[in-house]
Order: structure tokens, then sequence, then C-alpha cells
């Protein structure tokens, strides 16, 4: 049973612009992270679920209960802005406490909620704070603590780790992520960072001119990209050209240059018709020149520990991202790219698209 | 660069500002406690016994504080009307209620006695409707000077709220309704509390402006005297040492109101917002929208109706207009008596080049303080940024007696030389008046700029004359024609220091209007009020700089 639903929601600003017919569905408790890049509709979408859009047609549920026509004011969604909000002229208890007071909650029990949100944001005793005074992190924390404290429906978060250095960044996902479950409530992110997506999303849904391009888990997304952006924009992929061989029951071959490999699913062309071939950097092995695959020279190689970056310029031209212990090969080797798991055991996984994107 | 130079000009600037500024006040302090023979309290005695006297200052405080509280009541809403609401006309009428606050006071008060005077046109109109016998009322005393402050002052309220408002982080709102305030609250809670600053600063300055307010309580106050009024008739009846105990109060009470609503504290963060102007909301209901366009129109056409009054007025035929509502005929013959007379075109000569001029020596000497206050932070700098404010704190009328006191004697060995009566004296004043609002813009331009930005013309190997002619003033250009754009202006309309200085043969066209209105040459004088508008408002299309308005 979906808990938030988001049906059909459209919200256009120009033909390119904007949220169109945008259908989603999340469960209680679950967290969705609205992936894409600037001007996907993602920072749109969130707006239409806090009340500050109007959608031009489409429904908002919760529960089933229609929310489209409340007002941001009644609609109880928590949010936290992208640079957080807070009111500049009341202190950190002040703002916490706004929400409550907004809502009639008795003093004394805004005074008790207060404390336990601070609390749980890991700020107690920062009631009498100025906002001001507070570090990028602090500030973000207040933010929560505030939109938390009324007990929101649903908990609406704008690009949360923008604002933070690459080093508090990590920290405060990880911490994001624990107090979302510890509190149990139904959350939307907005990012543009798939690693952000992918460490504090259920599910992901992946956003592009204003359109929803695939929604699932971060594995699926991963492994079964449904369109080349979709495969581009997630993870690192190289992008070549083949030609449909033959095709066998749910599968088929395909040629890559001099290579031939089997690929799983039906490809989108017929024998003899071209295919774009989309290779994760973890799909290849390198292999001395001699063995039968495709053929290249290493023009770069990136050592990152573990393992090594390299970057292979095949014979037809292509560039080919490939991942391999940092040993495999040096610069300027001539090599030759194999599957790195036998073909037939399907962990080896060569994506294909049309020949023309759309 | 050594350190002997630099004390130097720095030296010459605090001198300079001391004998200009500081000391003609000082000489005025002197004067109301020193007469002909000798050192004496009678001037002050008189003061305090005079029952006069204390009603003229309670009336200046009244009305002062009446006036803050009727402009905000105006210029407030109308602020939230322009800046959060959209409809038709908008940005068009938006910046044309902002207007009044760049045209000569005196300019202002005309037009609305032609309007709203007892033979203006509602007068007029209501007499006619009503088949009155006489005039239906008169537009004179206390209510009829605080109705002419509240139309005219409204522009501070509103450009200070306009500001405050687009400066909010809109995201700030929105918080405040996601967590469940409805408009109302969020309004009186989060809206109103964070525009202190900004309605602060308009209560600040609506206030010192209507304490030295002149042109309408000189024209309307009848017998009802403020502190400025009662300054220039006292002199006029020659009773210079109790002008000189009515100056001092008048400044100590300006000082006194500064004090009071001096800002408390640091202003607040603002949030971390990106300082994104908010959109204005586009309004969904169609009837909300109507009201608004009606109100938005509505109000504008008010507030510009005077203005729109002088125009008119300025094309009536000489002597046609007796009893009509409206004029019966219009001729340009108005305009063209002033080019064709050399008596009458001399005040526009006169106020073009003693505007120019002070302007001219205004930036001077504010660039000059840009270099030493802000660009080398030499000793003395916080003292020349006080007395460069202090023209703006005293009121116009105390400046002018003071300096009629300083340069009215030949004694040059204590820095005083005969300039009243000379063609040097107006120009004097208007440089002296002119220097806070060129210094605050162009001090401002040289805050914002990059010191980096010397040092690198410096390692290109540009010496200092050439890094200024090169760097620093191409770059404070917009600062510069700002800070230029408004003192010219207030110059050119001139009206309180002029009155007490002027001679005839620099009478300004202030002075001119005054005269024709006198005569009842209506018709010429709306003549030279309109341009005296059409010249503000070119040099401001020139200037290109509204942003200034809002400081």
């Amino acid at each position: 049973m979906t808990y938030l639903t988001l049906e059909v929601l459209s919200r256009r600003y120009g033909p390119e612009t904007g949220v169109f017919d945008l259908s989603l569905g999340l469960e209680r408790g679950k967290i969705l992270a609205l992936l894409g890049p600037s001007g996907s509709g993602k920072t749109t979408t969130l707006r239409l679920l806090g009340g500050f859009e109007v959608p031009e047609a489409g429904r908002i549920l919760v529960e089933g209960e229609d929310v489209t026509p409340l007002r941001p004011e009644h609609r109880r969604f928590g949010m936290v802005f992208q640079h957080y909000a807070l009111f500049p002229h009341l202190d950190v208890g002040q703002n916490v406490a706004f929400g409550l007071e907004a809502r009639g909650v008795s003093p004394a029990e805004t005074m008790r909620r207060v404390t336990e949100a601070l609390a749980l944001v890991d700020l107690a005793g920062f009631e009498r704070r100025t906002v001001g005074g507070l570090s990028g992190g602090q500030q973000q924390r207040v933010a929560l603590a505030r939109a938390l404290a009324p007990a929101p429906r649903v908990l609406l978060l704008d690009e949360p780790l923008s604002n933070l250095d690459p080093a508090l960044r990590e920290r405060t996902r990880r911490e994001l992520r624990g107090l979302i479950r510890r509190v149990g409530i139904t959350t939307v992110i907005v990012t543009h960072e798939q690693e952000d997506a992918f460490d504090l999303g259920d599910v992901v849904a992946v956003l592009r001119d204003g359109r929803l391009q695939q929604t699932g888990p971060p594995e699926a997304l991963y492994r079964t990209p449904v369109n080349p952006f979709v495969g581009g924009f997630i993870g690192r992929s190289s992008w070549l050209t083949g030609v449909v061989v033959s095709l066998d029951g749910n599968g088929a071959r395909i040629r890559v240059e001099q290579a031939e490999w089997p690929v799983a699913a039906r490809p989108p062309a017929g024998v003899g018709e071209p295919v774009r071939v989309m290779l994760r950097p973890e799909a290849m092995r390198i292999a001395p020149f001699e063995a039968q695959g495709l053929h290249g020279t290493i023009t770069d190689r990136r050592f990152t520990g573990a393992s090594a970056h390299f970057l292979v310029s095949t014979e037809g031209g292509a560039v080919v991202e490939v991942s391999a212990p940092p040993e495999s090969a040096a610069a300027g080797d001539r090599v030759s790219l194999v599957p790195r798991h036998d073909p037939a055991d399907r962990e080896f996984v060569l994506h294909c698209f049309p020949p023309v994107d759309r | 660069m050594s350190a002997g130079p630099k004390r130097w000009s720095a030296l010459l600037l605090v001198g300079l500002l001391l004998w200009l500024v500081a000391y003609p006040l000082l000489l005025v302090a002197l004067e109301s406690v020193h007469g002909p023979a000798g050192w004496t309290l009678e001037y002050l005695r008189r003061f305090v016994v005079e029952s006069r006297e204390w009603k003229a200052l309670w009336a200046s405080l009244w009305t002062s504080v009446a006036s803050v509280v009727l402009a905000g009541m105006l210029g407030i809403p109308l602020a939230f009307l322009f800046e959060r609401f959209e409809f038709p006309g908008r940005r068009l009428l938006g910046a044309l209620v902002a207007l009044p606050v760049v045209l000569p006071p005196l300019v202002g008060v005309i037009a609305f006695l032609f309007l709203y005077g007892e033979t203006g046109f509602v007068a007029r109109l209501v007499q006619a409707v009503l088949r009155l016998e006489d005039p239906p009322w008169r537009l004179e005393g206390a209510y009829a000077i605080l109705l002419v402050h509240a139309y005219s002052m409204y522009v501070y309220f509103y450009l200070f709220t306009r500001a405050g408002l687009a400066s909010l982080d809109p995201a700030v709102d929105e918080a405040a309704a996601s967590l469940g305030a409805d408009r109302w609250r969020t309004l009186r809670r989060v809206t109103l509390p964070l525009l202190a600053p900004s309605l602060r600063g308009a209560a600040l300055l609506t206030f010192m402006t209507a304490l030295a307010s002149f042109s309408a309580p000189y024209i309307f106050g009848g017998g009802f005297r403020v502190m400025t009024t009662q300054i220039v008739f006292t002199r006029l009846n020659g009773d210079y040492g109790m002008a000189m105990v009515q100056t001092m109060v008048l400044s100590l009470v300006a000082l006194a109101g500064l004090w009071l609503t001096r800002e408390g504290g640091a202003a607040p963060a603002n949030g971390g917002g990106k300082g994104v102007a908010p959109v204005p909301r586009l309004i969904q209901s169609a009837g909300l929208r109507r009201a608004a366009t009606v109100g938005g129109w509505g109000l504008a056409l008010l507030l510009l109706l005077p203005h729109l009054t002088l125009v008119l007025l300025s094309f009536v035929k000489p002597g046609t207009w007796t009893v009509e509502t409206l004029p019966p005929a219009y001729t340009t013959g108005n305009y063209l008596a002033l080019a064709g007379d050399p008596e009458r075109l001399r005040p526009l000569v006169n106020s073009l080049w003693m505007a120019s001029l002070s302007t001219a020596a205004a930036l001077a000497v504010a660039v000059f303080a840009g270099l030493v206050t802000v660009r080398r932070r030499e000793p003395g700098a916080a003292l020349v940024e006080r007395l460069l404010a202090v023209p703006w704190l005293v009121p116009g009328t105390v400046f002018a007696v003071a300096l009629a006191t300083a340069f009215g004697v030949h004694a040059p060995w204590v820095g005083r030389i005969v300039l009243v009566g000379t063609i040097w004296i107006l120009p004097l004043a208007y440089l002296i008046r002119n220097l806070p609002i060129a210094s605050r813009a162009v001090l401002a331009g040289f805050r914002g700029l990059d010191p980096t930005l010397d040092d690198a013309s410096a390692s290109l190997g540009a010496g200092r004359w050439l890094t200024l002619r090169r760097v620093t003033l191409p770059l404070l250009r917009p600062a510069v024609a700002a800070g230029a754009t408004l003192a010219f202006v207030t110059a050119l309309g001139d009206f309180v220091t002029s009155i007490i200085l002027y001679t005839y043969d620099t009478r300004p066209l202030s002075l001119e209007i005054l005269a024709s209105l006198r005569q009842g040459d209506v018709g010429v004088a709306s003549a030279y009020g309109v341009l005296l508008m059409a010249l503000a408002a070119l040099v401001f299309a020139l200037g290109g700089e509204r942003r200034v308005l809002s400081r």
C-alpha cells in the first residue's frame, strides 16, 4: 500500500521546463530520492509536494487523501530548504517552536517537543543560541528539528547536502539517513548527486526535462537502465557502436569492432542493424593483445588504490573506461578487452540501446 | 610612499570639514550666549519664558512624529502591494510612485496647493457640486502640513520597505507556511520583524525630514509655527540672538531624534539565503487580482495627481481661470515667457550653475574622503565620516543660519570671511548640504571595491595616479553618478537654505517660484515647477541609477 502518491502531476513553465505527467508512489517510512541534472524538474516536484506550487493537472495523495488543494500551512508536510531558511530574528528554540505554536500546541507541550526535537538532531541545550552563530551543519540540523517538531506526515529535503564541504558531507549523509530511519518518516529528497541519491534513497527516481525516466531501487537503476540517459547519468559508462549478429531466445549476439559478445536481453534492433552499446568500467578486464576481444591501446592510467582506471582507445576510434587491478597494463600498451565474467553466467552485462537517442 | 604626505592629506581634509561643517555650528552656539554687550543668557531666558517658543517646539515635535505615523500607514501597504502582487502596470507605477523623492519639496507643496488648496481643483469641484458660496475649506495649519508631509514622505517608507522585502529570502516565508503559519501569522511573526531595520531607517529619515521641513509649514502654516519657520520669521524681525537660540534648540532636537532611533545591535543574519529576489506572487483569484490592479492604479494616480495638476496649470492662460472648475483656456505662453525674458530665465541659469558647481565640489571632497578613509584608513577617518554626515543630521534652516553667521563677518584670522551677499554663499551652502549625499554614495562605492585590484595594478607597474585614473575611478563611476545625480537634484530645487542666503542676483528657481506665486502668476510658477521636475527627471534618467534611492 503506497503512502504517498503522485498522480500524473503536471506544472509547466515552458515546453521543456516544469514537470510533465509525473506519477510516483512511495511506501510509508521509505525515502524517495529525486535525482536529475539541474532543470530536470526535481525541485519543482518538491515544491508541488510542499504546496508552494499548484499543479495544472494531477493529484497528490497521502494515504488515499487528496492533499492537492491544501495550502502549505494546512498540508502538514515538513520542509528543509536548501539554504535552510531559518528565521534570523528568532533563536534556535523559537525557530523549532514556530510550527508548534502555529498549530496551537500548548506552551508546556511545545517546550517538551522542542527539547525532544533538538535532542534528536544532537543539539540538546542549543535553545537560546542565535541561528547566525551556528555552523552550516548545525543550521541544517536546526532546520531538520524545526521541520520534524510538528510531526509532519511527509518530510521534504531540498538538496540537503549541497551546502556542506566534502569532509562533512559524507558524515552528514550518514547521520541524516540514521535520523530519518529512527524517526521512520516518509521522506522525499532532491539531489543532483548520484552518490547522495544512492546512499539515502530506498527508491530513486531519475528525472530529465521534467519527465520521469526510471524509478526503482539504486541497484536496479545501475544494472538495468531503461535508456541511455539513465545509463549515462548513473555510474560510469563507455559507449560503443555495435551490430546485431543474431537473435536467440530472449537474447542476442552483438558484434563490436572485432569482438562478438552475447547479451541476455532482446536488443532494440533486428539482425544486421546497429545498436548503441554501453559498458560499465567493471564489466571488462584487460588481457594481452593476442587474446580474442576488443583491441585497443592504453592512453591513460589513473591509480586509485585497490584498482586503477584505464582509458583504452579502440581501433574503431572509441574510448572505453576500464576498472582493473593496477598491474594489469601500462600506458601505451596494446591490449585486448575481454568480459570479466563468463558471458554465460550473466554477470557480464552489455546494455543495448537504439542507435539514435530517442 | 612615506607617511608624511599621507598624514598631510588627512589633516587637510579634517581641517576643511571642521571649518565648513563644525565651525559655523559652533559659532551659532557661541552667538546664542553672546550679545552686543558681551556674554549673556538673556536670549536663552527669553526663549524659556516665551510660551510662543515652546508652542513652536512642541509643534515641530508632534507634527514630525505624526508625519512618521501617517507616512508609514501610506508607504508600507503601498510597498507590499507593489512588491508582492503582480498586476498590469506594476513596474511602471511602482517606479512612478517613488518619484516624489527626487522632486524638490517646494514643487510638491505648490502642486498640492493647486490641487487641494482653497482655490485648487478639488475645492472648486466640491464647491461647484454642492453649489457653495465660498470655498469649502481652507488648506491651512497643522493638518495641512501633515497632509503634505504624508503625501510626500510616504516615499521613504515605500522605498525602504520595498528594498527590505526584496532582500528577504522567499524561502523564509515558505518555511513559515510549511510549518502551518497562515499569511497573517507569517506577516506578524516573520515578515515584519525581519523588516524592522528597514522600517526603523525609514522612520528616522521621515522624522528628520519632517523636523527639517520648511516649505510646507512656510506655505501652509498660517499662524501655526514650527521651529524652522519660527527661526526664519525671528530673523526677519531682526531678533538675531533669539534666532540663534532657536537654531540651537532645533539642532539638539534633531540629534536627540537620531540618538533615540539609533540602531540597536547588529543587523540579523539573512538566514544564509541565496539573495535571490523573490518573484511577485501572481494572484490566483481573479477578484483579488482586480482589487490589486484597481488599488495600485488608484493609489498611484492619487499620489501623482498633484504633479499632474502642476503640468496642467503650467499651460493655463494667465488671467483666464477665475471661477470655473477647470481652466477654460490653454497656452504655451508661460513657457515662452520664461524663455523670452532674460530676467525670468536668470533664476534657471543661476540654479543650474550653482547646482553644477556645488555638485562637482562635493564629489571631489567625497572622492578625496573615500581615498583617505576607506582606502588608506588613515587616522582621523572616523572623524571625517562623522563630519561628512553632520549636514544631514542638522536641519537645512539651521545650517543656513550657521553659514549666514559664520560668513557674514570679515575676520580672516579666525577663519571668517564675508561671503553673505556675494554670489559664492549659495554654492557653498549647496556644497555643504550635498556633502552627506555625495559622500554616502561615493564611500559605499569605495567599500564595494576589491582592494586587491589596487595591488594588481601596482604589481603591473602602475603608479598611484595611474591606478586612480585607470582602475579606481572607472570602477567608482556608478557610485559617483549616483551621488552626483542626487546631489545635483537636491541643489537644483533647494528652497530652505536659499531663502535665508540668496541675493537678488543669485536668486534660484525656488525663490522665483515663490515670487511668481505671490504675484498671482500661477501659470509661470507652475511652469517653473514643471521645469524643475523635468530637470530632476532628466538628470535621473541620465544618472540611470535608480538603486541609489533605496540606499
